[in-house]
């Protein structure tokens, strides 16, 4: 059932970025190390702030300049390492092999640009078509991302597009040079209840028909839920949980994911069971706390886990495929 | 952080905010100050006087040596000093004579001139924004009028029919300023009606012209006075470019653009005529363009660019 | 339903500004009639010169209507006005809207030439200090702009005169020709008249154009453009030039007015036979009617202007255009 265990398309390790901040500088990933397997679906799930869209800024090369990414840091893609490359290298990457989808649809088109050219502009930069192949393309693009009336859509500026087509539009430049890993970055936040889950299932249904990696970014689990065969959760810049998706929904060892989970509303809980925020507040980038850094929220915490930071290892029962980073992890749900 | 009282200066100390301002700022400061002291002092300089021609000695390069030759009077010839230090212009006056009472010229002009705009169209945009209304109204149309006209062309016209001479300059360039100044104060008077203490003091029962004269104005006047510097390097340039057409002060007064002007046609044998006193133009307005833009930033609390 | 809402405000505003227009022509013209009609003494003496005769002032007199009332007289000089009459120049007899009508071309040649010539430096200047901003070059640009802005354009005209005609000697300091002598020579007469604005005028638009290609670099869209793998260089100009240039392009339009006083100047130092050049010989020669006529003239070509360029800026505002997409 799971793929090949040969060289994954993504390889991640010790991933750092650094950010300067008012005081000091933020880490805002710290020590990340990851992998995604051609064709695999793989959610990161964290409270906003936690560095996740770092990460996958860091993925993209779309770094701010200030920011400073660790001496040992490493991405591996399709067997290049991305860090090594020139910019003029990685852009042959970026946007071709690795695409991205911005959580905001609103802002992410430009406004003063016609959505044909905003789709054909990839395809002529990256795979030479000509101005008229470009458009065909482009038109099949928006039909395989159900756009209705795809040929009138082409001349329209994107304010004259609600924000699911315009994040459908996204989507489709995403897709126009067949990545092989797409990254979506809290794809649906931004957008109305009642079109959310047609995009992420679009998105879903793009992955599998054209076997691409995906890595789903969000703040919410029952995003993840599903779509994706594994699932990282992420605190305070470092992963903390990372285990085949059903497992970490069915028994997760992290007591943060199990509080975000019971914060979740759930079908198969009797009526009116009321739902549990987590406590305390989310962490202060600039004076993270030693140790984990889920100690001051956590209920299980205890003196070591406000000392020593644990690593992120596989557990005890000799389950390779879930590894937490806790001192002291969950038995059984 | 709760501002009450805006646009005054921070309440930083003396020594904090000359830091602050930069080298260069105090560099440019130097700078005015010497054109200054040269202006005021210009009578006593041992220099020729500054329409004495030395026919010997026409467009002659920097530090060449004085001659008695040719001088109308030849009573004391070395009583103007021992040499040409900036050389002679096309019709062997000394340079620098004519440069020091051609910086008296400049600074009449560069700071009488927005003092006019600064008491007339200040007082004018204070009411304007104080009062609203029709009086606002009004003064804002005839500004518009006023400013309808491109600058430098109603400088001219006005110039022709007023005739020549250094006070009818300082009245018109004043009276062109007065629709800027205006509509500084009034935004900022706009700005600070609007405020708590300026509303708090209405409802202690405070009369206008109080709220004018205690409230308004103290917050209008350094803003204002801090524009009126960038204002006065504009006014130096205006009265340069009218001395250039021959349309500023009457020769044989020296003023800065007439020089250049002179120095015009001699541009390929004695450049130094033209481009020196260019270059002491150029500096004096960056001076005040410095010192306006550095106090500006200071009062916006801006970090210096 | 909003954007008919919109429209119609949109209608309403641009009428109150177009009657704004009209009130400020009709107050230029009063104060360039009164001009001449205030000078002191007997304005018939002070148009026809000192060499006038006799018969001379009672044409004068007549043509002028100088027994009427002031306003009578104005409203005549109106109304002749709105037929093209402006008068006749009392030096060479010419008709001074037809004197002033020659000589437009050359000064609306100088200015768009001149504004080209800043655009070409502006463009660069600006790309270069918004993508590295807060560099070396950048700072290095900013100042120079700065300083740059101090220099008077007269000075500036003599230093190109100085350096592209007496040092380097590239092209004359002075002399025209026509557009009918060949497009290429006439172009040349411009080269250095056009160059003197440009040098001070390129810093007005590269600074506003850099401070909004900042605000735009910053923008979600630029991150997708990157995302997309394209290069700076087309980023910059395919995607963040043009959402940038809306105020840079207004600044062109209201920096008309300005220009025109430098025209002025650099027409007379150039030997350029514009509308500048055609103002000031007539005040030398204290050429009452073209001085009015001149004055008029840019007058109201400069209101105009502004207030075309304020009404476009209106019309064309993407917040304005936003509200009424979001109306549809």
């Amino acid at each position: 059932m799971s793929p090949p265990r040969s060289t994954p398309l993504l390889a991640i390790g010790d991933l750092s970025v650094a950010l300067p901040a008012m005081q000091g500088c933020v880490r805002a990933v710290d020590g990340v190390t990851l992998s995604v397997t051609a064709g695999q679906a793989v959610g990161l799930v964290g409270e906003s702030g936690c560095g996740k869209s770092m990460l996958a800024k860091a993925l993209m090369g779309l770094l701010p300049r200030e920011a400073e990414i660790g001496p040992t840091s490493q991405i591996h893609f399709d067997g290049r390492p991305l860090l090594a490359l020139s910019p003029r290298e990685r852009r042959t990457i970026t946007g071709r092999k690795m695409a991205m989808v911005f959580q905001d649809p609103m802002t992410a088109l430009n406004p003063v640009m016609r959505v044909g050219r905003q789709i054909s502009e990839v395809l002529r930069h990256h795979l030479g078509l000509d101005r008229r192949a470009a458009r065909q393309r482009a038109l099949a693009l928006l039909r395989q991302v159900g756009v209705s009336m795809p040929r009138r859509r082409l001349d329209h500026y994107p304010h004259q597009l609600s924000g699911g087509l315009r994040q459908r539009v996204a989507i489709a430049i995403a897709l126009a040079c067949g990545p092989r890993l797409l990254i979506a970055d809290e794809p649906t936040t931004a957008l109305d209840v009642t079109v959310q889950a047609g995009i992420l299932d679009l998105l879903a249904r793009c992955q599998k028909a054209q076997a691409m990696a995906m890595l789903l970014i969000s703040h919410d689990l029952g995003v993840v839920a599903g779509r994706t065969q594994r699932t990282a959760v992420m605190y305070a810049g470092r992963i903390l949980e990372l285990a085949p998706t059903r497992k970490l929904f069915g028994k997760p060892r992290l007591p943060y994911t199990r509080a975000l989970l019971d914060a979740m509303p759930r079908l198969a809980n009797p009526p009116r069971t009321p739902l549990k925020a987590i406590g305390g507040q989310p962490p202060d980038m600039t004076h993270l706390p030693p140790g984990c850094a889920f100690a001051p929220r956590c209920r299980w915490a205890r003196g070591r886990c406000r000392v020593e930071t644990p690593p992120l290892e596989s557990g005890r029962g000799g389950d390779h495929d879930h590894r937490v980073a806790c001192w002291y992890p969950l038995e059984g749900a | 952080m709760e501002p009450n009282r805006p646009t005054r200066l921070p309440a930083a100390g003396i020594h904090e905010i000359a830091a602050r301002l930069g080298p260069i700022f105090w560099l440019a400061v130097i700078w005015l100050a010497m054109v200054l002291f040269a202006a005021v002092t210009a009578g006593y300089w041992p220099v020729p006087p500054p329409d004495r021609m030395d026919w010997a000695q026409l467009g002659a390069a920097p530090g060449a040596p004085l001659t008695p030759a040719g001088t109308p009077s030849a009573e004391n010839p070395q009583a103007g000093g021992a040499a040409h230090w900036l050389g002679t212009d096309t019709m062997g006056r000394d340079m620098v004579a004519r440069l020091i009472f051609g910086a008296r010229v400049s600074l009449a002009v560069s700071i009488c001139s927005p003092a006019i705009g600064f008491l007339v169209g200040g007082l004018l945009g204070c009411l304007a924004g104080y009062y609203r209304g029709r009086l606002d109204a009004g003064i804002v149309a005839t500004m518009d009028v006023i400013l309808a006209f491109p600058g430098l062309v109603l400088l001219l016209v006005i110039r022709f029919y007023l005739g020549a001479s250094l006070t009818n300059l300082i009245l018109i360039l004043g009276f062109l300023t007065i629709p800027a100044f205006s509509r500084v104060a009034r935004a900022k008077t706009l700005g600070l009606t609007e405020l708590e203490f300026v509303q708090a003091a209405r409802l202690t029962g405070a009369g206008h012209l109080s709220i004018l004269v205690r409230e308004i104005l103290p917050n209008v006047v350094i803003p204002l006075a801090v524009y009126a510097l960038l204002v006065a390097a504009f006014m130096i340039m205006a009265e340069g470019a009218l001395s250039f057409l021959g349309l500023g002060v009457p020769p044989p007064t020296a003023s800065w653009g007439g020089m250049i002007a002179e120095g015009r046609e001699a541009l390929d044998t004695a450049p130094h005529v033209s481009l020196i006193p260019a270059g002491v133009m150029f500096l004096t307005v960056l001076a005040l363009n410095l010192i306006g833009d550095g106090l500006r930033s200071l009062l916006e609390g801006r970090a210096h660019p | 339903m909003t954007a008919t809402w919109g429209e119609h405000l949109l209608v309403t505003h641009l009428g109150r500004k177009l009657l704004r227009l009209l009130l400020v022509v009709l107050a230029v013209t009063a104060v360039t009639f009164l001009m001449v009609h205030l000078l002191p003494g007997d304005v018939a003496y002070t148009i026809g010169g000192e060499t006038a005769t006799a018969d001379d002032i009672r044409a004068i007199r007549e043509a002028l209507g100088l027994d009427r009332s002031m306003l009578a007289q104005y409203r005549s000089w109106l109304g002749r006005l709105v037929h093209g009459d402006l008068g006749r120049s009392y030096l060479t007899g010419e008709p001074v809207l037809q004197a002033i009508l020659s000589r437009l071309p050359v000064t609306l040649e100088l200015l768009v030439i001149s504004q080209l010539l800043a655009l070409a430096l502006a463009l660069p200047a600006a790309l270069i200090c918004a993508y590295r901003s807060g560099s070396h070059v950048d700072r290095l640009i900013s100042t120079g702009g700065f300083a740059t802005l101090s220099i008077p354009s007269f000075v500036m005209a003599l230093l190109t005169i100085y350096l592209f005609s007496v040092k380097l000697r590239w092209l004359p300091a002075t002399g025209y020709t026509p557009l009918q002598a060949g497009v290429w020579a006439n172009l040349k007469s411009f080269v250095l008249p056009a160059l003197s604005i440009a040098l001070i005028e390129w810093v007005v638009l590269m600074r506003v154009l850099r401070s909004d290609l900042i605000t735009t670099l910053q923008q979600h869209y630029i991150l997708m453009a990157k995302a997309k793998g394209l290069p700076p260089w087309r980023i910059l100009l395919l995607h963040a030039l043009r959402p940038s240039a809306f105020t840079m392009l207004t600044v062109m339009g209201l920096q008309v007015g300005r220009l025109l006083g430098e025209a002025v100047i650099v027409e007379t130092l150039f030997a350029l036979p514009g509308m500048g050049r055609l103002l000031v010989t007539a005040i030398y020669a204290r050429d009452h009617l073209m001085v009015q006529g001149c004055v008029l003239v840019i007058s109201i070509g400069y209101v105009t202007v502004n207030s075309a360029v304020d009404m476009l800026y209106t019309l064309l505002d993407p917040r304005i255009r936003r509200e009424a997409a979001v109306g549809t």
